[in-house]
């Protein structure tokens, strides 16, 4: 990071989510990048306005699937046939199909654990302090409001025309957020 | 099933899956207030107390069994599991339906899920939790239990991975875990709700810590998403083969009445069916006592009346299978099965199995039972029952009269089978109010998007 803007960004309350879908295109349009929206329930259009339309998560849940299965799988052939063969009446060591529920298994559950873990880290979860809280009307996000954030660290932002940006957006109020 | 539900909530043909006049706002508020504000009603406070006490009786009998070994249980050399296996798979069965509820519902759009679906799968996690107590303490010395999972130790040896009891071990703890993780990925949005909502500071950091910073920022709900869909197509595969690999404990042995190609279809429908019958018992005392009625409407009641008859038949058809091939194998040892079964001397369990699960469900095929709450009540509670005596009898009926008339015996449950029984009983009561009193038992953000409010207007937005 260079130097630190004086303020985090400039936060509009909407009403609606229709408003809030607007507005997030008319930033994305005026070409304004680093932006984020914040609702109280998942809005699909919104992520879309805003031009986010990618998550690497699916891949990442793919390949802890291929491990825990190749993982599963290794650990019943390598305990079994090599570390600790059980010879009983001659059958072969190499009893594939009854490793498959083991390996089925470890598929599910690391794929599980990738999917979570992935989605949090991804998400820079968990994440105690974030400049947002610091506006008092920022807790009705998680209630019944829509808020729309400029970031100061966006090459188009400028305190007053952002500002004025966002006025014309009708929104609710705009507030300064501080760090 | 049911008819496809139409996708739309608010359409004309149907009652809405959320009472009228809600808001966004009115939605959080009534659902937080029950954990936030609202004074715990007296009869939650019995309820736990009964939980309470019932959990220190489990504790005693466990202890006791700790110092006097598995002998102070009926179990005995025919019959060598009892009431452990009996009570582990019915227990884990219950939990099914919350798993299915979260996940295969949410898969195939069933948005009337959306208010049972928490609470659903708090109950999965307690009943995993009390089933997976069972074979550890069924052990000699339950402190070595870490001996189920392969790990190098000095004495060099490995499970065996050919025994359906080590896929168990693998797959009730991977179903746990997996149970555990949807369960809280889902309460992260709602408990960033009851941050910002409590007025305590208590509140405030606890539930602050375990909502991570969730603040609903766009890109967040994005990959939530996307998390969220996949653990639900992860899932949906695992509950079908948990009780599985379950079934394989039975039909893998060569035992007449275990060894049998169908029980593993039939034990994951006996399993959902279970559940839902839980899912019923819990549900309509909770939407009376908390006023609910608007967020669990008698839809919700109606539908899952409705899956708990599918599967009910589903189960009863297993039933007339297991006699017909019986019959059709011409072994004369599963013939021999059988007739004990139906005419030996645990003949009464078989049938009051029959009368709880094959004649008593047939009520539900009525709209005016499924539409009384009451009546439902009931029919859950045999249901119930009926599943417990089905594990007993495939389990007993099957083992205390085998190959050789010289090894048959017979098997009386003790007292402190039936105290551990009742007493994890206790323990999942107990769970479950904690649950209510401290978490929101219904997804607050999920409720949110059913109103016609959360759809953007694509010509609005533009």
């Amino acid at each position: 990071m260079t130097r630190r803007p004086p303020i985090h960004g400039l936060l509009a309350e909407f009403d609606n989510a229709n408003e809030l879908v607007a507005a997030a295109r008319a930033a994305h349009q005026a070409g304004f990048h680093h932006v984020d929206a914040y609702t109280p329930f998942p809005i699909e259009e919104l992520a879309e306005a805003m031009g986010v339309h990618r998550t690497v998560l699916p891949m990442l849940v793919l390949i802890g699937g291929i491990v825990g299965a190749v993982g599963g799988f290794g650990l019943a052939y390598w305990t079994s046939v090599v570390e600790y063969p059980l010879n009983v009446g001659g059958r072969p060591l190499f009893s594939w199909p009854s490793f498959i529920p083991v390996t089925f298994e470890t598929t599910v559950l690391v794929a599980a654990l990738t999917t979570v873990l992935g989605m949090l880290a991804l998400n820079g979860l968990p994440m105690p302090y974030h400049p947002t809280f610091n506006v008092p009307r920022f807790a009705l996000a998680t209630r019944d409001r829509f808020f729309f954030c400029i970031e100061a660290t966006d090459p188009l932002f400028d305190r007053d025309d952002t500002r004025r940006f966002l006025e014309r957006l009708v929104p609710r109020s705009v507030s300064e957020v501080e760090h | 099933m049911a008819q496809p539900t139409p996708d739309l909530p608010h359409h004309a043909e149907q009652p809405p899956i959320i009472g009228p006049g809600h808001t966004f706002r009115s939605i959080t508020d009534k659902i937080s207030a029950v954990v936030l504000t609202r004074r715990a009603p007296i009869g939650w406070f019995i309820g736990f107390g009964i939980g309470f006490a019932l959990t220190n009786l489990l504790l005693v009998s466990v202890t006791y069994l700790f110092l006097r070994g598995v002998r102070i249980w009926g179990n005995n050399v025919p019959v060598g599991w009892a009431f452990d296996i009996i009570n582990f798979v019915w227990w884990i069965g219950i939990g099914h339906a919350g798993t299915l509820i979260s996940a295969i519902l949410l898969l195939l759009r069933q948005e009337w899920r959306t208010s049972i679906n928490r609470f659903a799968e708090a109950m999965t996690l307690f009943a995993v939790a009390c089933a997976a107590m069972y074979p550890i303490i069924h052990m000699g010395r339950p402190w070595l239990a870490y001996w189920l999972l392969p790990y190098p130790n000095t004495m060099s040896m490995w499970p065996n991975f050919r025994s359906p009891l080590i896929w168990d071990v693998f797959a009730v703890s991977t179903y746990a875990t997996v149970s555990l993780l949807f369960w809280y990925i889902g309460l992260i949005p709602d408990l960033a709700t009851l941050r910002d909502r409590s007025q305590s500071r208590v509140g405030r950091v606890t539930y602050g810590m375990l909502a991570m910073g969730w603040r609903g920022s766009a890109r967040h709900w994005f990959r939530y998403e996307t998390a969220y869909l996949l653990l639900a197509g992860l899932s949906t595969p695992l509950v079908i083969s948990v009780h599985t690999i379950v079934s394989f404990d039975f039909a893998v042995g060569v035992i007449p009445g275990w060894h049998a190609t169908i029980f593993p279809p039939y034990f994951v429908a006996g399993a959902v069916y279970a559940g839902f019958a839980m899912v019923l018992t819990i549900a309509i005392p909770l939407r009376k006592f908390y006023g609910l009625e608007d967020f669990i409407t008698m839809r919700h009641i109606d539908y899952m009346a409705r899956v708990m008859l599918a599967t009910g038949l589903f189960v009863f058809y297993g039933y007339i299978m297991e006699a017909f091939f019986a019959w059709y194998s011409a072994n004369s040892y599963e013939e021999y099965m059988m007739r004990n079964r139906m005419l030996g001397p645990y003949a009464p369990f078989y049938w009051a199995l029959i009368l709880c699960n094959g004649a008593a469900i047939q009520l539900l095929w009525f709209q005016r039972v499924r539409a009384s709450a009451t009546a439902l009540f009931v029919l859950s509670i045999f249901v119930s029952v009926g599943m417990w005596l089905e594990r007993f009898v495939i389990v007993v009926t099957s083992l205390h009269r085998d190959f050789l008339p010289s090894s048959w015996g017979m098997y009386y449950p003790t007292f402190w089978d039936f105290s551990t029984y009742i007493g994890t009983i206790g323990l999942f009561t107990m769970l479950l109010f904690l649950f209510i009193r401290v978490l929101p038992m219904i997804s607050i953000f999920e409720m949110r998007t059913l109103l016609p409010e959360a759809e953007v207007n694509e010509e609005d937005a533009a």
